[in-house]
């Protein structure tokens, strides 16, 4: 008996003195995209500072709540919340890193990036308007390719999720038919198609169904050797998914601190932009000064050091622009 | 004994500890069903309980819930699967006990609590990476050749096999389940008094006779005891079918289509739904979950235990 309290009296011991040197924690919540990079990150950061954050990817959805009731350091979301949400439950907004979606097919004889679509093509293909490859309205964009008559499938995320809100805001921003008969959101009532769980589900639906289309997050589309298409952009130009137009996406973007940044990065109108792309957000509780200016500062140094990691795992780092708009933010805010 | 009736200060710590340990059981069932039912008021409110149950329409972008697809889908996974599972544990049971020599029935019992014991997301990565390629590719495409054109039954089998789909569900879950069913109906032909068995073999009676006559009319209540319990399994089974049964809230006639369960729903959007209303009828759903799986379970309860008493006389 004694032996056992003397054990269980060494362990609380332990337990206390590891909490008193981690002094620091941070805790973060939310989207589950930005997750690899953020505990990558963090891992550096703790190696160089000691720091310990945390970060469990609930969901953006559950970013938000938890953030909104106070219990994390900092919320993280894949959506922007808008000025008015973020006045209404005091909460401060930025953007951290940049994605985006890419549609990708299977079809026979047809390499990665050959096939082109247009974004009345896209639409109409998920709307079940288009039903076959040979469609005058996609064999119109692609001269060069022999497409069979084929019937198309359509595979869509089955979860909530903020990749599917990315890209049916896309359809909806281009194709009004979509907005007003579908709408988006990040689970939307697909009016054909069938679906996948995850990204995983959905590259595995698309590589084994010939003749189908999906749309998957870039980074799982590049890691998985997926045949990506080309989308002609606001600008009208057919643009490749890859580091370039992600970036040419990110700068040309309208981000504007005083909106707190709320911007959907679809559509962007850089001549190189690919169009389906969107940042992920950070969410910091406005009253909370201390907390914030370490998280602020972790930031900061991943802004600094961080993006070849970022590379690394293909997310794609925010361009110097908008760094410094949001290091001007966080001075607005009193945060550095 | 009346609690605390020792004379030992230290029984009455002990009985009250047993007695605080079994009453938070109450508590924790009473309490998660106030959560649900606090939780989903608003969208109680807001769809009634008789429009809710009977719509099919689920849009989130609309603010529109109905619970029917789910609960369709829910229903018709656990029937099929059921249909698949009882004929192959029934099968097991009545091989352990009736047929195999005595050292086989050690091995093929413990394999079946084996195939109980793996949890159930093993389940759904097997299912959606080994299983559901098979289906699409081999056996479903061989079942819409030979059922397809048959009036009626060819509906069933309608659309392009993806491997995707309500078969490849009921598939996993019925594998899952084949344990449950097993083991109990193995546990309920033990219960057939030798004494019966050895009077109808002196008869002269077959050993399919004598399964047929004595052992399966003697453990019946048993047996279906043991499948309304597999039953309430099926109906709450997720990780396994979460991921093949793709999430489509459509009622659809065929069994290569995709459908979604109350479960499935629960698991795709719990996470990223970002509406009030819709983490509402979120929380209804599962509220719905609750009370079927709870009425299931009562019966299987209730034939138990009335099988029980006829046994025990």
């Amino acid at each position: 008996m004694k032996t056992i309290l003397m054990v269980v009296l060494a362990m609380a011991l332990m337990v206390f003195f590891t909490h008193a040197e981690a002094a620091e924690t941070l805790n973060g919540a939310g989207a589950t995209f930005p997750y690899p990079v953020y505990s990558a990150w963090a891992f550096d950061y703790n190696k160089i500072t000691g720091v310990q954050l945390n970060y469990q990817s609930i969901g953006s959805g559950g970013g938000v709540r938890q953030i909104t009731e106070r219990t994390v350091h900092f919320g993280a979301s894949d959506d922007p919340l808008r000025p008015e949400q973020l006045q209404k439950d005091r909460l401060l907004q930025f953007p951290a890193v940049i994605g985006g979606v890419v549609p990708v097919a299977n079809l026979e004889n047809v390499k990665p990036g050959e096939l082109k679509l247009d974004p009345e093509s896209l639409c109409k293909i998920f709307l079940g308007e288009i039903k076959f490859w040979d469609d005058p309205k996609i064999t119109k964009i692609n001269p060069g390719l022999k497409l069979s008559h084929s019937e198309i499938t359509v595979v869509y995320r089955s979860d909530g999720a903020g990749t599917t809100a990315i890209f049916t805001h896309y359809l909806s921003e281009t194709c009004p038919d979509w907005k007003s008969r579908v709408g988006e959101g990040k689970a939307v009532k697909f009016p054909v198609g069938i679906g996948g769980k995850g990204n995983e589900g959905v590259a595995n639906y698309v590589k084994r169904t010939a003749n189908a289309i999906g749309y998957v997050e870039f980074a799982y589309a590049k890691q998985n050797k997926l045949d990506y298409l080309q989308l002609k952009n606001r600008a009208g130009n057919f643009v490749e998914p890859g580091f370039e137009s992600f970036e040419d996406a990110a700068e040309t973007g309208d981000f504007d601190a005083k909106k707190d940044f709320y911007l959907w990065l679809t559509n962007a109108p850089g001549k190189g932009s690919w169009p389906i792309a969107g940042a992920t957000f950070i969410l910091l509780a406005k009253e909370k000064t201390d907390s914030n200016k370490n998280v602020v500062k972790f930031f900061d140094w991943a802004f600094k050091i961080g993006d070849n990691k970022a590379k690394e795992l293909v997310y794609v780092p925010l361009p110097k622009s908008l760094k410094d708009k949001v290091r001007a933010y966080w001075k607005t805010n009193g945060l550095q | 004994m009346a609690i605390g009736s020792g004379k030992n200060p230290l029984d009455l710590v002990f009985s009250s500890l047993t007695a605080i340990a079994s009453f938070s059981v109450i508590f924790f069932i009473l309490g998660i069903l106030y959560v649900l039912i606090s939780e989903s008021l608003p969208a109680i409110e807001r769809f009634g309980v008789i429009k809710f149950l009977t719509s099919t329409d689920w849009d989130p972008v609309k603010e529109s819930f109905g619970a029917l697809t789910n609960i369709y889908g829910t229903i018709l996974t656990t029937f099929l699967s059921l249909l698949i599972a009882i004929p192959v544990a029934v099968g097991i049971a009545i091989f352990v006990t009736e047929i195999a020599p005595d050292f086989l029935k050690g091995p093929i019992g413990i394999a079946i609590e084996l195939l109980a014991a793996i949890p159930s997301i093993i389940y759904g990565m097997w299912g959606l990476f080994t299983l559901s390629p098979i289906m699409s590719s081999h056996i479903e495409p061989l079942l819409k050749r030979i059922f397809g054109p048959i009036p009626l039954v060819g509906l069933l089998f309608q659309g392009t096999p993806m491997g995707i789909d309500i078969l490849t569900a009921s598939v996993i879950l019925s594998i899952m389940i084949i344990p449950f069913t097993a083991s109990i109906s193995r546990d309920s032909f033990n219960l057939t008094p030798s004494v019966v068995k050895e009077s109808a073999y002196a008869i002269g009676a077959t050993k399919w006779e004598v399964i047929k006559n004595i052992v399966i009319p003697y453990s019946k209540l048993g047996v279906f005891g043991g499948i309304v319990l597999s039953l309430g399994r099926a109906l709450g089974e997720t990780m396994a079918i979460a991921f093949v049964l793709g999430n489509n809230h459509r009622i659809t006639t065929s069994l290569f289509d995709a459908a979604a369960t109350i479960t499935v729903t629960l698991a795709n959007e719990f996470a990223e739904a970002d509406k009030d209303i819709y983490l509402s009828a979120l929380f209804y759903l599962a509220m719905v979950l609750f009370i079927m799986s709870f009425v299931t379970l009562a019966l299987a309860k209730y034939f138990l235990l009335k099988a029980e008493r006829k046994y025990s006389r």
